[in-house]
């Protein structure tokens, strides 16, 4: 008897998004990335084309995080306090498909600093690595709207993905993104019918669908993810079945969120019996990415150079 | 929801004189009109006056695809209209319609299939429009076999199981909500489910209104697709709110401008 193919077929798909601009495209970058382009649920291939490979963006700060354990610290002591370098470090090492640039420092409560100076790390990290870059504001509204458009034009032409944006503010780095031919992240706070919202508001700006990357606030293994989860699966169904405002590639914050858990951060002395710190942390943040994987995600935000080996290797096994 | 928007029909003046004088200007805003308003496909009817049907099928779907991309239904009960019509298709079009008998059921799936078509189909046959849910269910099922036998994806076939106007006969409505019901259980994929909408409430005091509540009631048991005036905005707005009740779109509060994107 033959057995019937349980095989869904669907209408839509994820946009197809390109980060980056050589220079032929008036950037200056060496690498480019494509992500999205996905015509079915994630590793069910036989259902319609998986699209592009997940890649990983690991995290820089433009100030030294003041909240990383030492297991984590470790890898970048020589230069935390050097994001040029750190990113350097990143692609060449340990192997990062973009750099995600967090603007921490500029944040009024944790060091306030200028867009000028902004301006100057965003130059440095431009010149020291050839791949595309993701630059994540402070998300204090007043404060990323007053320095995010200085960065936008001056990383004009380089195609950035910049963020990011949500219902109550949006219309600024909008406009500037526009205007110099950036990507932008819309955020909505686990919540996919703002996840939506957020998308018209931008895209009545005229705002390009297929330049939109969506971010529903990343929950980590034993503290939410499974709402992002089920959120982010929604979402690509809602795009496979030909939503045109939810069919955009999803970006997690992967690192910064398992390695606040205290299951990632807890001393070996505090917590024997959970194994040793420096094997129990990496492995927290690489079971939420390959977790979050399965729901549907494009972009995975990562910080440990472990988490991050081990995350490749999957995603190269799995595609 | 399919909105098969009716307003380019030789039975209103305005493209009555449009054909007849080969003035493509009012056909043009109807195309334009009724794009803008959300319609999935323009139904292009040349009624009954027109002196050549031929030619004036061909002409008007010209007029049309050189003003927009929306995909057209081509709407005659002649068999030569509709392949004159077929001949000049450039883009995904809609066959409305056959009736069930079985040879004009295989006479109308190759021709769909020739063009790649979609295929309206009536639950009724020369005899007649059965009056109750059994014999339409009847037609129905034929009909699916009918696309099986000929591979026919069945995500491309509607099938209409004739709408009766409201005053005809007051049982008939509700019945219909039955047929969705079943018509959506007959395969997987099941075929989309069509009413001619206008014609329920045609004439009648209330007619948008009752078209309206038809509408959405309809589409809580199933009904996908309608025959309908897309121009009537409230009507269209009903049936995006009702499917957004229904959970076919995730909502959003401009939900409205998401849907007609």
């Amino acid at each position: 008897m033959e057995i019937p193919s349980v095989a869904d077929k669907w209408s839509g798909g994820v946009n197809e998004i390109t980060i980056g601009a050589t220079k032929d495209k008036g950037g200056t970058r060496q690498k480019i990335i494509t992500i999205g382009g996905s015509k079915s649920i994630p590793f069910m291939d036989f259902e319609g084309n998986p699209g592009h490979k997940p890649v990983i963006a690991m995290d820089v700060y433009d100030v030294p995080p003041e909240d990383w354990p030492e297991t984590l610290t470790k890898h970048y002591a020589d230069v935390l306090d050097n994001p040029a370098q750190w990113a350097k470090k990143c692609v060449e090492q340990y192997g990062a498909d973009l750099i995600c640039l967090k603007l921490e420092g500029i944040h009024p409560d944790k060091g306030n600093k200028s867009a000028e100076d902004t301006v100057k790390t965003v130059k440095a990290i431009l010149a020291a690595v050839g791949v595309p870059l993701i630059i994540w504001g402070c998300e204090h509204d007043e404060k990323d709207n007053e320095v995010m458009p200085k960065i936008s034009q001056a990383a004009k032409g380089e195609n950035c993905l910049m963020g990011v944006v949500n219902q109550d503010s949006y219309k600024t780095l909008t406009a500037t993104c526009l205007a110099d031919g950036h990507c932008l992240i819309t955020l909505a706070p686990v919540d996919i019918n703002i996840a939506k919202q957020v998308n018209i508001l931008v895209s009545e700006m005229d705002f390009p669908l297929n330049r939109i990357v969506m971010f529903q606030s990343t929950g980590a293994l034993g503290y939410g993810m499974e709402y992002t989860y089920s959120i982010q699966e929604r979402e690509r169904i809602a795009a496979l079945t030909g939503d045109k405002m939810m069919s955009m590639p999803v970006i997690c914050d992967v690192g910064h969120e398992a390695w606040r858990t205290k299951e990632s951060k807890s001393d070996d002395k505090e917590m024997p019996q959970w194994g040793p710190r420096d094997e129990r942390g990496p492995i927290w943040e690489a079971i939420t990415a390959v977790g979050l994987l399965q729901s549907g995600a494009d972009i995975l935000r990562m910080s440990h150079p472990m988490a991050v080996a081990t995350v490749k290797k999957c995603i190269d096994r799995l595609y | 929801m399919f909105s098969i928007a009716e307003r380019i029909n030789g039975m209103f003046k305005d493209v009555r004189e449009a054909i007849k004088n080969k003035d493509p200007k009012a056909v043009r805003e109807l195309a334009i009109k009724q794009t803008e308003a959300g319609a999935s496909f323009l139904d292009v009817n040349v009624g009954t006056a027109a002196a050549d049907p031929i030619d004036a099928m061909k002409w008007l779907i010209e007029v049309i695809q050189d003003t927009v991309k929306t995909p057209i239904a081509i709407d005659s009960q002649k068999f030569d209209v509709l392949k004159a019509g077929l001949s000049v298709i450039r883009n995904e079009v809609l066959i409305n319609s056959t009736k069930a008998d079985p040879e004009e059921l295989d006479k109308y799936m190759s021709l769909s299939k020739d063009y790649n078509a979609s295929l309206m189909c009536l639950t009724m046959d020369k005899c007649g429009i059965p009056q109750d849910v059994e014999r339409r269910m009847e037609f129905a099922m034929k009909i699916v076999e009918k696309a099986v036998e000929h591979d026919f994806d069945l995500s491309k076939i509607y099938i209409d199981p004739v709408l009766f106007p409201i005053n005809v006969d007051q049982k008939q409505p509700a019945y219909m909500f039955d047929i969705f019901t079943q018509i959506k259980m007959i395969s997987d994929p099941p075929p989309h489910r069509n009413v001619g909408l206008s014609n329920f409430s045609q004439g009648r005091k209330e007619k948008r209104l009752l078209a309206r509540t038809f509408l959405t009631m309809g589409i809580s048991y199933g009904l996908d697709a309608a025959v309908m005036d897309v121009l009537d905005k409230e009507l269209m707005d009903a049936a995006i709110s009702a499917e957004v009740i229904m959970n076919k779109h995730v909502y959003t509060e401009d939900y409205l401008i998401a849907c007609r994107k």
